[in-house]
């Protein structure tokens, strides 16, 4: 049997159903005094906190100065996790050396999680931005090479041979053949690292940075200052979210301008 | 110049030993500016020599040569026009067909005037900026022939072009070839099973068996054409209707249908 799709207006309504059950159950646990407020504050609290540290600074900054500061290291780790994954991707899918050169090494690599490169970061360079990069960049890396190396191989064949045909060439084949055939995934692949990207950033910020929202977190937790680090929970929650729709948004409207309508 | 030569050529798929033998001991030599088909049962290896005479697959023993040369890679000397079309999605009509001039370099005037008779060679200039999704299946397959037709190859390569067109865009192709062939003779290489196309199409038919693929007989079919002048009929209906085209067509129907007998199909 087909379950029946919902309306869009029921979907919104079972959506508003599972948020607001989250929020009244957690303010029942600490209203209650279930748990006791030190440990988790109430909704209350910390939308007040949120609200408050839109305009107040935390240690050092306000929270968007630090989501400020956090967006500029997340979006260069990512931009170059792009600009070095998916060209890399792509010459891996169409040059069968290259493949056989960085696959093993690059399948080992893989499995180890952004935060085991904090040690390093912290090493080679400190506080600096240079830190944080690098676990973003760890963390962002392997869906943009893998997405544009598999977009590359799986390129229907006969679009390949039709292309050899007519005579194209290594760089040609690779950027007006492979490079569009391969964008969807390749987009697929941005999101996922985009994702991932953000979940690192806030992970390196705990301890290789100055400033951000992990850093606001940290400093809050040495002042046992919960709604504080709850509101920076809401906060990379919440951008995550955006980043995600907004690029959900791109992956949709470049489908629709190929007619490839899913 | 453009001739095709297939000498003692063999094809084996998987291991060398204990693959499956599709071609067994492939004779045949088309002459320049001629039209041979091939025809076939489905599985009988037919587009495998297509598929070597455009560089796309090597021979396991003998040699698929083009002008006296040796076949190794692909290349523009050999267009090919594939069943599924294969035109680009992501690049226009214009586009598509451009592809090839670039790759040679032409400079940017040159390439326009040649697009645009191609263009009006296929009854294609008011689709000119269209992408291919936009287009139906036989424009499409006029994008993929004048994709192929622009670059002036010594030899033209079809797939079973027609195989994915409805009956009527089918029989509109196939007049069209005809004139395409007269007014700009080419050398062809077309694989089909409609037997009828090729009776239609060809100078000379080769009737594949089934696997492993040989060929059976090659039939004349040009001078029956000159003897009993074809070509005064513009539909290929009043064609088809001719007795010396239906002699033709039983001739290879009951060749095939040996095929099939012989293996209780």
């Amino acid at each position: 049997m087909q379950p029946i799709p919902l309306r869009m207006s029921e979907k919104w309504a079972w959506g508003a159903l599972g948020l607001f059950g989250f929020i009244g159950l957690w303010a029942a646990l600490s209203a209650f005094g279930i748990v006791p407020r030190q440990f988790l504050p109430s909704p209350i609290d910390v939308l007040a906190r949120f609200v408050h540290l839109l305009t107040n600074p935390f240690a050092g900054a306000t929270l968007p100065q630090h989501l400020a500061s956090s967006f500029q290291r997340y979006a260069y780790g990512v931009l170059l996790a792009a600009f070095i994954g998916v060209p890399l991707g792509l010459l891996m899918g169409w040059f069968r050396w290259l493949d056989d050169v960085v696959t093993p090494l690059f399948d080992g690599l893989r499995f180890i999680a952004p935060i085991a490169w904090v040690p390093f970061a912290a090493l080679w360079f400190g506080v600096g931005i240079g830190g944080p990069i690098l676990i973003i960049f760890a963390g962002a890396f392997p869906p943009c090479l893998i997405n544009a190396y598999r977009g590359a191989r799986f390129v229907e064949p006969r679009l390949i041979e039709a292309a050899r045909m007519l005579g194209t060439g290594h760089l040609r084949m690779i950027l007006e053949i492979l490079l569009p055939a391969a964008t969807p995934s390749i987009v697929s692949g941005l999101r996922v690292s985009a994702g991932l990207g953000w979940q690192s950033l806030v992970g390196a910020e705990l301890i290789v940075a100055a400033a951000g929202v992990g850093f606001m977190m940290v400093q809050a937790q040495a002042n046992v200052a919960t709604p504080t680090v709850m509101a920076g929970m809401a906060a990379i929650g919440l951008v995550g979210m955006a980043i995600d729709v907004m690029l959900r948004q791109g992956e949709a409207w470049l489908r629709r301008r190929r007619g490839l309508q899913v | 110049m453009g001739s095709i030569r297939f000498d003692k050529v063999d094809k084996v798929f998987g291991p060398a030993s204990g693959g499956v033998k599709a071609l067994d001991d492939i004779n045949l030599e088309i002459g320049d500016k001629e039209f041979v088909a091939i025809v076939g049962p489905s599985g009988c290896g037919k587009t495998t020599c297509l598929r070597m005479v455009a560089g796309f697959e090597p021979p396991s023993a003998g040699i698929v040569s083009v002008n006296g040369k040796a076949v190794t890679e692909p290349g523009p000397d050999r267009a090919v026009v594939f069943q599924q079309f294969a035109l680009f999605p992501w690049k226009s009509v214009r586009e598509n067909i451009e592809l090839g001039l670039r790759n040679k370099n032409l400079p940017k005037a040159e390439r326009d005037g040649l697009v645009a008779g191609a263009l009006r060679l296929m009854n294609l200039e008011s689709h000119a900026d269209a992408f291919p999704h936009q287009l139906s299946g036989g424009m499409q397959q006029r994008v993929a022939i004048a994709r192929a037709y622009v670059l002036d190859p010594e030899v033209l390569l079809m797939d079973e072009p027609f195989g994915a067109l409805d009956a009527q865009t089918r029989v509109v192709m196939q007049e069209e070839l005809v004139r395409l062939a007269r007014v700009n003779p080419r050398t062809v290489l077309f694989i089909t099973h409609a037997v009828e196309e090729a009776v239609y199409l060809a100078d000379r038919v080769a009737v594949m068996t089934r696997r492993p693929g040989r060929i059976k007989e090659v039939l004349d079919i040009r001078s029956v054409r000159q003897a009993e002048s074809w070509d005064r009929h513009e539909r290929i209906e009043d064609v088809m209707d001719l007795e010396s085209f239906v002699h033709l067509r039983t001739q290879i129907w009951k060749s095939l249908r040996e095929e099939k007998g012989a293996h209780g199909v």
